[in-house]
């Protein structure tokens, strides 16, 4: 059997039944064919239709040329069995360990079936050897971080096997958002993960003007982006510095620290919150910048990049920082494709992935940013990356506070369309954030999928450590700097 | 007996102040005030005040691991000029007494991580015994060009005033053992580029990781132990430069100048590098030795 296939774009709803629905079998195969010509899974998530049925829904982006397509399974009624894609399709891995969770589907064939947020009756992998010791770090951590799990098998310093343990941060995000009101569930998507509030926020209001058909005014776009692009830098500016604090490199750690506090600052004064809460809304915004702020704005900004760019310099100019950096953690480019990786991980593996580009959202359909990659994927590469965008990211700044258009700033979106389902993806500082929400025939939220991109990534950093130092791993953690709320959603 | 007590009491005071310069600097480098000259006073005045948690699975082992360090590090201080005033005691080999203090502290220090069953303890003590192999063997180097220098196995005669004169003869020999000796402090005291005195991050921790379940006045008691020590091999170093003086309170303030040199510099190198990565530190070391071994050698050709 062929499917023709069904291509939509970011940010746009179509009706439910528009959807190819396949058998099983079909439907591993078309995962299977797309992922093969150059497509990758942007997500794979099941949901209970109106029909009581079960359906699996894949999202898979050609990168290249820019498509997503999107098409379901249905799964017969009391079968439970699903052959997994996994051993042929690494990057399936974490996608199918979640659908058994969620719906009780055992996934045959997977690797290593283990759940995903729930710790019940799991016992880790573990070396018996006397030659081997097990290290065992957190959920507890020593700093002010997430909690998660961290199980090292070791032999003397080298790591041979690094597990993640994550779930502590669940809060039942995907099921609250289908059962809450609107104004409330923007609130919990801010709330995805406390350091992407525009990205999320951004990605949520799409989804909702896409199902209710709503037109955004041009200056909301523009603010929005412009929002998402000053949270790129303060994260990205954070992380060099915490990247210097691991290394033991001060005064840098130091000017980087306080850099980063500019950029918050920044976002304070456009909506009276350091980390973008309550500026985006489904249908605009709720907050402009006037001609005074917009020449306050250029002037900061002119003299946070003039900061920047010295104390980057003197960063990765020093050679005890490049000594400790290069080859750390290194990913190859061929692992980094296989396991999915986007963000800023991926192109730090000479992998051209950007949503910003690839699927252009909101004023980026007007307005490009270059992407960069760097080829060596170590934490050198991670550090580097996050330079480069950074530098990017400022430009990009600067040249678009002068082409904020005037107009309203929001148009109060109208009802939902009723067996609707939509896409959102947005380029948050991590990498692509994917939202995919469906409504039942009453035009209520019936299914809403979240995937932020530290669900992508956090295998890679379980990678990047085998066979590395023990002591270098909080380095690579935080070349990687992974959300955990993120992941457990 | 007093004297014994006066040169104690002078390490028990200074040293703490010693690493609040270290801090200062370091502040300056970032931009920042730092924390006062006295923080690290505060600390141990404070952490007095505090009760101690003992973990279960420790036993009195962990207990004396405190005592020892302290008491350790204070007895190496009696052999050791302090400026001006002398070593109360003295005797024929104590250098090599001086410097097996150190390895008992480190066995001590050892064993009580080992006490507590943690892993991360486990890892910084196999760590310490690892790198302090390689920071031995240095000192001794350091100690052996000293000896043959001074022609004594005294410590007090190979670091008095007159030792100073030796730098028109034996400059090139000296300044091979000064910078050697000085990275034996660096690994000894825990610093930068060896280790991070200032990271929260267990995994990648040399010193602070072996003494992280101490805890009150357990901890105040390493904290002063891990000062006096640095504060004692600091002097030795300094003892190097101080020229013949006549009066007592010069000596001294030669002294004191020169050891808020030390914690500066020291501060300056940890702020103008980063740390190495853990396998590469025994290169270091390695080369550390290499330099003293290479005075040794011009030590045997100039014929003493």
């Amino acid at each position: 059997m062929s499917f023709e296939k069904f291509y939509v774009h970011n940010g746009q709803s179509w009706p439910l039944e528009q959807v190819p629905v396949m058998d099983e079998a079909s439907f591993r195969r078309e995962i299977l064919k797309s992922c093969e010509t150059g497509g990758r899974l942007v997500n794979l998530f099941g949901y209970h239709a109106q029909d009581k049925n079960l359906y699996l829904c894949a999202v898979i982006g050609m990168d290249q040329e820019g498509k997503l397509s999107v098409f379901a399974a249905r799964m017969p009624g009391g079968q439970v069995h699903f052959e997994s894609l996994t051993p042929v399709l690494p990057q399936a891995h974490l996608f199918e360990r979640e659908i058994a969770e969620q719906f009780g589907i055992i996934i045959q064939g997977h690797p290593w079936l283990k759940p995903v947020r729930s710790h019940q009756d799991y016992s880790f992998y573990e070396i018996r050897s006397e030659e081997t010791h097990e290290v065992a770090v957190g959920p507890v951590h020593a700093g002010i971080i997430e909690p998660g799990h961290f199980r090292f098998q070791c032999h003397g310093e080298e790591i041979l096997n690094l597990e993640i343990q994550l779930g502590w941060q669940h809060r039942g995000v995907e099921k609250m958002m289908a059962e809450i009101s609107l104004e409330r569930a923007m609130l919990v998507a801010e709330s995805i993960a406390g350091d992407t509030v525009i990205g999320h926020g951004t990605a949520f209001c799409n989804i909702i003007e896409a199902l209710s058909d709503t037109e955004v005014p041009l200056q909301a776009e523009m603010i929005r982006i412009i929002a998402l692009e000053l949270e790129r830098l303060a994260n990205h500016v954070g992380d060099m510095g915490a990247l210097s604090t691991d290394i033991g490199f001060l005064p840098v750690s130091a000017y980087f620290g306080r850099l980063r506090g500019e950029f918050l600052n920044l976002s304070m004064e456009l909506c009276g919150s350091r980390f973008g809460r309550s500026l985006c809304r489904p249908g605009g915004v709720l907050f402009s910048l006037g001609p005074e702020m917009i020449e306050d704005f250029r002037r900061r900004l002119l003299k946070a990049q003039k900061d920047f760019m010295e104390i980057a310099e003197l960063f990765f100019s020093t050679s005890s920082v490049l000594s400790r950096l290069e080859s750390t953690g290194r990913i190859s480019r061929q692992t980094a494709e296989e396991l999915g990786l986007v963000g800023p991980a991926a192109r730090s593996c000479d992998l051209e992935r950007d949503v910003r580009t690839d699927y252009a959202f909101g004023m980026f359909r007007f307005q490009h940013i270059p992407v960069s990659t760097v080829v060596s994927g170590d934490v050198y590469a991670r550090a580097l990356i996050r330079r480069l965008e950074a530098q990017r990211s400022i430009e990009f700044l600067l040249e678009a506070l002068d082409q904020i258009p005037s107009g309203e700033l929001l148009k109060k979106p109208s009802a939902l369309k009723p067996s609707h389902m939509a896409l959102s993806l947005v380029e948050g500082w991590r990498g692509e954030i994917a939202h995919v929400a469906i409504t039942d025939a009453q035009s209520r939220l019936m299914r809403y999928k979240v995937k932020d991109p530290s669900f992508n990534n956090w295998i890679a950093l379980s990678l990047a450590v085998r066979g590395a130092q023990i002591s270098d791993f909080p380095l690579c953690n935080k070349s990687f700097n992974l959300s955990y709320a993120g992941h457990d959603l | 007996m007093f004297s014994v007590i006066l040169h104690v009491s002078f390490a028990l005071f200074f040293s703490p102040l010693l690493l609040g310069v270290v801090a200062k600097t370091k502040a300056f480098f970032a931009g920042r005030w730092g924390p006062p000259l006295l923080q690290p006073w505060y600390d141990i005045v404070k952490l007095f005040r505090k009760g101690s948690v003992y973990s279960t699975t420790t036993t009195w082992v962990f207990k004396l691991t405190p005592v020892a360090v302290l008491a350790t590090a204070l007895l190496s201080c009696i052999f050791i000029p302090l400026g001006t005033l002398a070593p109360p005691v003295y005797f024929w080999g104590d250098a090599l007494f001086f410097v097996y203090l150190y390895g008992l502290m480190r066995f001590f220090l050892i064993i009580g991580a080992w006490d507590t069953g943690s892993s991360f303890e486990g890892m910084g003590a196999s760590r310490e015994a690892a790198f302090s192999c390689l920071s031995e063997i240095i000192l001794f180097m350091d100690l052996i060009l000293l000896v043959m220098v001074s022609k004594s196995l005294v410590l007090c005669n190979m670091l008095n005033t007159s030792f100073f004169s030796s730098w028109a003869s034996m400059g090139p020999v000296l300044i091979l053992v000064v910078i050697s000796f000085f990275l034996v402090l660096l690994v000894e005291n825990a610093r930068i580029p060896i280790d991070d005195p200032n990271t929260h991050l267990e995994l990648t921790m040399v010193h602070e990781v072996m003494v992280l379940d101490h805890s009150g006045f357990d901890l105040g008691l390493i904290l002063w132990g891990s000062a006096v020590k640095f504060f004692v091999l600091g002097s030795i170093l300094i003892s190097l430069f101080i020229p013949r003086h006549e009066s007592f309170m010069a000596g001294m303030v030669f002294f004191m100048v020169g050891m808020a040199l030390l914690a500066l510099t020291v501060g300056v190198v940890e702020s103008i590098m980063a740390r190495l990565r853990l396998n590469s530190v025994p290169h270091l070391l390695t080369g550390g030795f290499v330099l003293a071994l290479l005075g040794f050698i011009v030590i045997l050709l100039k014929g003493m």
